[in-house]
């Protein structure tokens, strides 16, 4: 094993801040106070909770009345597509989603579907890009919602959610955004952008787990999921989880301050990685789009390889990057993100995604890029795919 | 992933033995296909019904890779007929166990060395017969 780590995937867990696990603490240990209680150590965390609640408004331009605390972004998807769906009813049958979203949203709506709604999946362009012609054809049929990510977190690609917004509320519908993966380095802002329903987690703005949040448009209703003592409006019902909550807000405050110059690192590493890959390893690919791209993600294949011995190779150098390969996953398929932009399954088998964060330094991404291509090479000398050509 | 594999399983995936091809050999045996994200060939050469060598090219995970270095560890110098018994479980608990999702996938060696065995009794029996 190498002594260096160099972790590059963020896309999946992020470390606490410091500056967060410092917010929090106190939250804890002596201020445990439940906000449902009327005595002074209650009511502080009454208002710490609603101090919280500005801050993640804040971060995407909301007002604080129009955030919801959850679990996590999966909660905030659950809550949002299904409580729409059951409170709409009457106005149609239909949900939209892309062929890109999170399993979270996917299943969500698959589920739906037993309970009589019909469920379309809108296609993406090579580069992922949602089909506006489809979705606006779609959308016009009976639609309650479309959701559409505002960004992919495995391919990297930015989608055009205004015009989303636009074609969706012409038809009268609702627009729900996964903003998970772009929230942290992306501005975001939901009266611009004119979104009805957007869901954030925690961990991916260097929060703890276990906590999110979900925007809901001023004046829009739905049908609560988990009921019991009314916090959170009546909309999620339960303690609050004060600590994590706090940790939440502190970490939106940091990434809405930072954002700006941290998002130009990351471009840095990102495309100093996509270019020097590309020129000198043959038969490498970048898949997603080329500018309409998170900061931080090079979703990179290496033909005639595949993604789960990378991964381990990548490991042994101490590197730790995700794979979309079907021996890295549960079910055994390769991403339907993968496949969604048209990649051959021989293809989607050998895709990396490398995500940037942000105790990244530019020394990782010369140590990473001094590596790689002995690995590839390695690998595709193992390979009974690769031509003889390639390895001369 | 995190499936975990075996200290002998990452060895023999770090350093395979046996890896590259055998450009005249006397029986090949190609299993799995890219599609499903595993597939190995196996080339063999046979004296006197004993298997004198033996290499595999694997495209694969982890577990495809140690279980073919460990399949050509097994089964160098053994007659054709002990080779012929050589099974997956064989391969995976020399290689201290195998990830249980894996067992099926990636367990593809036994079968590959089969197919280069029968390839090298047909071309045989083809060519003598």
């Amino acid at each position: 094993m190498s002594s260096r780590r160099v972790y590059l995937d963020h896309g999946s867990s992020n470390p606490v801040d410091p500056r967060v696990l410092e917010a929090m603490t106190p939250y804890l240990r002596e201020h445990y106070g439940n906000p449902s209680s009327s005595h002074s150590l209650g009511q502080e965390a009454q208002q710490v909770l609603e101090e919280s609640r500005k801050k993640v408004a804040a971060l995407i331009n909301a007002k604080p009345t129009e955030i919801v605390f959850t679990s996590g972004a999966t909660e905030s998807i659950n809550m949002a597509i299904k409580g729409i769906a059951r409170r709409n009813k009457s106005k149609g049958d239909h949900i939209i989603h892309s062929a890109i979203e999170h399993m979270a949203v996917i299943n969500t709506c698959k589920y739906l579907a037993r309970e009589g709604f019909r469920v379309t999946s809108i296609p993406v362009d090579r580069a992922g890009i949602v089909d506006l012609d489809i979705l606006r054809k779609e959308v016009q049929d009976k639609a309650i919602i479309a959701s559409v990510m505002y960004a992919n977190g495995e391919i990297g690609t930015i989608e055009p959610i205004r015009k989303v917004a636009e074609i969706v509320h012409e038809a009268g519908a609702l627009l729900h955004v996964d903003a998970v993966a772009a929230a942290w380095q992306v501005p975001i802002d939901v009266k611009r952008d004119d979104i009805d329903f957007l869901s954030l987690s925690s961990n991916d703005l260097y929060g703890p787990k276990g906590v999110g949040a979900l925007y809901i448009k001023e004046g829009i209703r739905i049908e609560p999921m988990i009921h019991g003592g009314g916090q959170e409006r009546g909309l999620r019902s339960g303690t609050e989880n004060i600590p994590s909550i706090v940790g939440m807000a502190k970490a939106a405050e940091i990434a809405k301050a930072e954002m700006e110059t941290e998002a130009a690192r990351l471009v840095s590493f990102r495309d100093r990685l996509i270019n020097d890959v590309l020129a000198t390893i043959k038969e490498s690919y970048l898949d997603g789009h080329r500018t309409q791209r998170l900061p931080n993600n090079a979703n990179l294949r290496f033909s005639y390889i595949e993604g789960e011995s990378l991964i381990l190779s990548l490991d042994m150098e101490g590197i730790q990057v995700s794979s979309a390969s079907a021996c890295t996953s549960k079910t055994l398929e390769p991403s339907h993100v993968l496949l969604a932009i048209g990649l051959k399954h021989e293809e989607a088998h050998g895709a990396l995604a490398f995500t940037f964060g942000r105790e990244n330094t530019r020394e990782d991404v010369d140590y990473v890029l001094s590596v790689i291509p002995s690995i590839v090479k390695r690998l595709r000398m193992i390979s009974p795919l690769t031509p003889k050509e390639l390895l001369s | 992933m995190r499936v975990m594999y075996s200290a002998k399983v990452m060895e023999h995936f770090k350093n395979p033995r046996n890896m590259g091809e055998i450009p005249d050999a006397d029986g090949v045996g190609t299993v799995g296909n890219p599609v499903c994200g595993d597939m190995m060939t196996i080339y063999i050469k046979v004296k006197d019904d004993r298997i004198t060598d033996i290499k595999f090219k694997t495209f694969g995970c982890g577990a495809a890779i140690a279980t073919s270095s460990m399949i050509t560890e097994l089964a160098k110098g053994k007659t054709l007929e002990e080779g012929l018994k050589i099974s997956r479980k064989n391969v995976a608990d020399s290689l201290d166990g195998l990830p249980p999702i894996k067992m099926h996938c990636s367990n593809l060696a036994a079968d590959g060395l089969h197919a280069a065995i029968e390839d090298y009794l047909k071309k045989k029996g083809g060519g003598k017969g």
